[in-house]
């Protein structure tokens, strides 16, 4: 071989090899060899969001994950199965094995704050195969109700003082077993409840307040501190960037909701709802919250929460959001 | 020292003459060149796990400005491998060298022969640094469009039109290669004007005629030789001599200063005011504003920066001269001062971007180590570095290192200005040059205080 000649392979292996070799590299990745090895990118939504977005698995498969950034520093979770979180940072690679006993469409999803289009990081994976535990198929209360949740739900009363529920304590024990069940404190807005109870008869001799005490008294029974503090985490974590920590509808992504800037929702967006407000609060069910919760806003920008909450989690979350307007004993 | 011919060294002689060394240096170049390019293009979008952001824009930019110009003049310039793609078509060969030509080796026009096309490339990539800088698929493009133009020039234009009249780099490199303790220049020029066939400027079977259109007999000054080392080749006399000389020996030549070349010397010294303001100053706004292309905020930036740079400080250091001739009851004309005494803001202008570009590159250097493990940022750990955590380096030492650099570039740009102004413009009354010296000492003590306040 002359000198030019192997001078011009030495060219060609810098200009070609290169870029060859980079590819080559990209594409003998682990999933070449091993169809079950999978690797995640995450980019911030308006970039692309998880690539690839949707998996199939079959049951009992192991997936093996390897999750890593383009942008910034994300988070990797899965609905409602309750594992820990999984930070994805830029520029490194996190692995993570994921074995799924029951089938269906699972949701994974972005547990940071890494923009304000965050909540649209999401992806699926449709794991394949037979109901082990066959069980009929749960309507959310909202849809047994035949509830609006588009709706306005103005409260038609509205007490002169935060209700509390520890004044209600004492009287709580008067009241008919048909206030006590969980169907009546999930179908009734409290404004609703307060209206049944001043109409009952037993309760005439009570003071407006007092039934407002007792309507909180009944929202707390129907409450664990449990389910509280992990409705309050759950808040903190997902609701308040939007809603605010004080449930003054004023987070730090508020604004950017205002102002109309998320053009990627198609249509404008609206202000996060404010929970302090008893006007509106109260004039809500538990059953219609849950229902906002895992269906999220239509054409607000409000996410939904479903696929990602289990059915306890998104009742905690409920539960937490009346405590921006009555005081719980719990 | 003055005057050791490197080239006649017994070493050091076949490793010029031969074409592998330098061949291998810039194909191994040309390599993390299309690295970056690829890596801009289609690697993370996070800089500093890009390798087009780290190696790029801080080993690179560390070794250019720290050593390569300071040291060697246009050293880097011998082995860059944006042009040569482009030549390597041109010649037809890579070793060559042959007489077969591809392009139609048009001459440069007369009136771009100049660096005021560079000096202008220079500010448009400067205006858009904030991004450049950050941002890999915008500097993966830039290194693409580099060297398609420096191809395509050298498909249009007889040798190295790119290197010599366009790139952004090179002009600035030109500028500053004045100061380099080494020189190529002929030994014996009675020789060169003997030597009728002229083969430094032809080319012969050893070597091509010089790609940066230089006669070397008439070189004078560093600013255009590329350091190639073909008329080492096809100087059938040796008589070409790579010296070793005193630090900024070309600025003594009056002979040899041109306006393009005194205007780069304010562009550079203005850029590099604003880079440290905008890259390592403590407001937040101007950095968004820098950032911000396109928008009208920008716009004005862009506005001020230009005025800044193109009218302020010229204007300033014109009135400085200007002042300067009253106190020395001088009656040369102050134009031609102010082009002659212009060139001592080299000095400081390269001890400006040196004490800049202290600033961040021993802060940001350990971010090389990961992006050359892991150049696309995809996870890979090639050569088992990729976990190596951001840990600033030196950071005691480089105030220290940036306040004497500093003071040596101002210290060195008073003295070239005495100097100057006593081969140009006053004589040898050290009254005469001392008045006129001190308004121009005054500029530039003040533009040295405003580096220190900015960078230390």
């Amino acid at each position: 071989m002359n000198a030019e000649r192997a001078a011009r392979w030495l060219v060609l292996a810098s200009i070609v090899g290169v870029p060859l070799a980079v590819a080559f590299a990209r594409w003998k990745g682990p999933n070449l060899h091993d169809a079950r090895v999978i690797e995640i990118h995450g980019q911030m939504p308006g970039a692309g969001g998880w690539s690839p977005s949707a998996l199939r698995v079959a049951v009992g498969e192991t997936l093996q994950v390897r999750l890593t950034s383009d942008d910034v520093v994300h988070g990797f979770a899965i609905g409602r199965l309750g594992w820990p979180a999984i930070d994805v940072n830029p520029g490194q690679v996190t692995e993570t094995s994921l074995t799924f006993d029951q089938p269906g469409r699972y949701v994974f999803y972005c547990t940071r704050w890494c923009g304000p289009e965050h909540w649209r990081m999401r992806g699926t994976i449709d794991v394949i195969g037979s109901l082990t535990d066959p069980a009929e198929a749960d309507y959310p209360l909202y849809m047994t109700l035949d509830l609006d949740l588009d709706a306005a739900h103005p409260a038609t009363v509205v007490p002169a003082e935060r209700p509390k529920a520890e004044r209600g304590t004492s009287r709580g024990p008067m009241l008919g077993a048909d206030y006590l069940t969980p169907e009546f404190y999930r179908s009734q807005s409290p404004a609703d409840a307060w209206l049944s109870l001043r109409s009952d008869p037993a309760l005439e001799d009570l003071q407006d307040m007092a039934i407002w005490d007792l309507v909180a008294w009944i929202w707390d029974r129907n409450t664990t501190p449990e389910a509280l503090r992990e409705g309050e985490r759950l808040y903190r974590v997902n609701c308040a960037a939007c809603h605010g920590e004080g449930g003054e509808g004023d987070g730090v992504m508020a604004p950017a909701l205002k102002s109309d800037s998320l053009t990627d929702f198609g249509h404008a967006t609206v202000s996060p709802a404010a929970f302090n407000d008893p006007s509106s609060m109260l004039g809500a069910s538990p059953a219609l919250l849950h229902g906002k919760v895992i269906r999220g806003g239509m054409g607000t920008g409000m996410p939904y929460w479903g696929p990602i909450f289990s059915e306890d989690q998104a009742w905690a979350v409920v539960d937490y959001l009346w405590t921006f307007q009555l005081d719980r004993d719990s | 020292m003055n005057g050791l011919d490197l080239a006649g060294l017994p070493v050091v002689k076949p490793m010029l003459r031969s074409r592998w060394p330098q061949l291998l240096v810039t194909v191994l170049a040309l390599g993390g060149f299309v690295l970056a390019i690829v890596a801009g293009l289609s690697g993370t979008p996070v800089g500093n796990r890009n390798f087009s952001i780290v190696v790029v824009w801080i080993a690179w930019w560390a070794l250019l400005i720290l050593v390569a110009v300071p040291l060697l003049g246009r050293g880097w310039c011998s082995v860059c491998p944006i042009p040569a793609p482009g030549e390597w078509l041109q010649r037809g060969a890579v070793l060559g060298p042959r007489r077969a030509r591809l392009g139609l080796g048009r001459r440069w026009p007369r009136r771009l022969r100049n660096i005021w096309l560079q000096n202008a490339a220079f500010l448009l990539v400067v205006l858009f640094a904030a991004v450049v800088l950050t941002q890999p698929l915008v500097t993966g493009l830039l290194l693409l469009s580099l060297v398609l133009l420096a191809g395509s020039m050298s498909l249009v234009f007889e040798r190295r039109a790119f290197c010599r009249y366009m790139c952004p780099v090179g002009g600035f490199i030109g500028l500053y290669s004045q100061l380099a303790p080494l020189e190529l220049r002929v030994k014996d020029t009675a020789i060169c004007a003997a030597h009728r066939v002229k083969t430094c400027y032809t080319g012969n079977a050893d070597g091509y005629g010089c790609p940066w259109q230089v006669f070397p007999a008439g070189l004078r000054k560093n600013t255009n030789c590329g350091l190639c080392m073909e008329c080492v080749r096809t100087c059938p006399y040796d008589n070409i001599a790579i010296n070793l000389r005193s630090f900024g020996a070309d600025l003594h030549r009056p002979g040899e200063r041109r306006l393009d070349e005194a205007y780069k010397a304010f562009i550079m010294l203005g850029s590099a005011l604003v880079y440290a303001a905008v890259m390592l100053g403590p407001w937040g706004w101007l950095k968004s504003v820098a950032y911000a292309v396109g928008g009208w905020h920008w716009f004005v930036y862009a506005v001020a920066f230009l005025v800044g740079v193109l009218v302020l400080l010229p204007t300033a250091f014109y009135l400085a001269v200007r002042l300067g001739h009253a106190l020395a009851r001088s009656e040369s004309e102050p134009q031609r001062s102010f082009l002659h005494l212009a060139y001592a803001l080299v000095p400081l202008g390269l001890s400006a971007w040196i004490a800049f570009s202290l600033g961040f590159v021993f802060a940001n250097l350990s971010y090389v180590w990961p992006a050359v493990s892991d150049p696309m940022g995809w996870g890979w750990n090639l050569v088992g570095t990729a976990g190596i955590p951001w840990t600033p380096y030196v950071s005691r030492v480089v105030p220290l290192l940036q306040v004497t650099v500093l003071l040596a570039g101002l210290t060195w740009s008073v003295r070239v200005a005495r100097e100057i102004a006593a081969q140009v413009v006053v004589g040898r009354s050290t009254t005469r040059a001392a008045g006129l010296v001190l308004p121009l000492a005054g500029f530039m003590f003040v533009i040295t205080i405003l580096f220190l306040w900015l960078l230390v």
